[in-house]
């Protein structure tokens, strides 16, 4: 068993531990924790299959964003979690029936009978100045231009969308209005009251 | 060395437990949209395994859009959540039934 394989069976075996605790666990938080611990283990067996670019952002933007973005909804929702999980066993039977099944006809079909090493030989290792971010680069910014600026605006959307949701006003907050600031007149704000002289109070 | 079939069945079995994630967790909609994001990585294991063993970068541009698609989904998802559980104060699947005829 080489070093590779070792480290291959090490990610995968936690991968599939936190995926398992991921489904299982009571607390929402826990189960968000597991999952950036999935992503992890998921970034390690990435970098074995030599797409070292694509574990790095596996690990900037799910772990550093979008988990964090899900423990800071868990948290800021006030869920009952006693009477989240009061029908928690009634379907396990079925799920995990129908989970080994599935596991089971994949297996069949990925199994080593039809992509083992002698159908699939072993890739050779690039060398130690191939660069996978200039290679991914090249290809995305050529070939896959305008898929990668329809990404863009894919994430424009998804911000405008998400803002356009949650945004509430609320009557006892105040707003400023900048079409009316910008509209003002120096006559809306100061008004001069013609008056008589008066004396000094003595 | 590392089979094409190790890569297949570890993102076949990762897939399955999602798949049993989304049954077991009927009520928890946070739940399960991190089943979903388990489910995507999955695929994405396959696209870097396939990408790796032919030898073709495009698997690895694939993953990389699946990968923005996912980040826009769990924004708006969570959002959505967000003005679901502000509306009815619950985010418990089974008392989600307005639109129930």
């Amino acid at each position: 068993m080489t070093f590779e394989l070792f480290l291959f069976y090490v990610f995968s075996a936690a991968l599939l531990y936190a995926a398992t605790m991921v489904i299982t666990q009571r607390n929402s938080v826990h189960s968000a924790l597991f999952l950036v611990l999935a992503f992890c283990c998921a970034a390690g067996v990435w970098l074995l299959a030599e797409a070292e670019f694509l574990a790095i952002v596996l690990i900037l933007v799910y772990v550093g964003a979008v988990m964090v973005l899900f423990l800071f909804v868990v948290m800021m929702l006030d869920v009952d979690q006693a009477s989240d999980r009061a029908g928690y066993m009634k379907y396990a039977p079925v799920g995990v029936l129908i989970a080994v099944v599935l596991a089971i006809e994949l297996m069949l079909v990925v199994g080593p009978g039809n992509f083992g090493l002698d159908k699939f030989a072993s890739p050779i290792p690039h060398a130690a100045d191939y660069s996978n971010t200039k290679e991914l680069g090249r290809v995305l910014y050529t070939v896959y231009m305008y898929p990668f600026e329809l990404a863009a605006v894919i994430l424009l959307v998804a911000i405008i969308a998400a803002i356009g949701l949650t945004l509430r006003k609320r009557p006892q907050t105040r707003y400023q209005d900048p079409a009316k600031q910008v509209q003002v007149k120096a006559a809306d704000r100061v008004r001069i009251v013609k008056m008589a002289t008066e004396k000094k109070w003595s | 060395m590392i089979a094409l079939s190790d890569f297949l069945i570890l993102s076949a079995i990762l897939f399955s437990l999602s798949i049993a994630g989304i049954f077991i967790n009927r009520k928890n909609i946070i739940i399960l949209l991190m089943c979903v994001e388990l489910m995507l990585l999955a695929v994405n294991i396959n696209f870097i395994a396939f990408s790796h063993f032919l030898g073709d970068t495009v698997g690895q541009v694939f993953v990389f859009f699946i990968l923005t698609v996912a980040a826009a989904e769990a924004a708006i998802g969570l959002a959505i959540l967000i003005v679901v559980f502000r509306n009815r104060r619950t985010i418990d699947v089974e008392e989600l039934n307005t639109l129930n005829g």
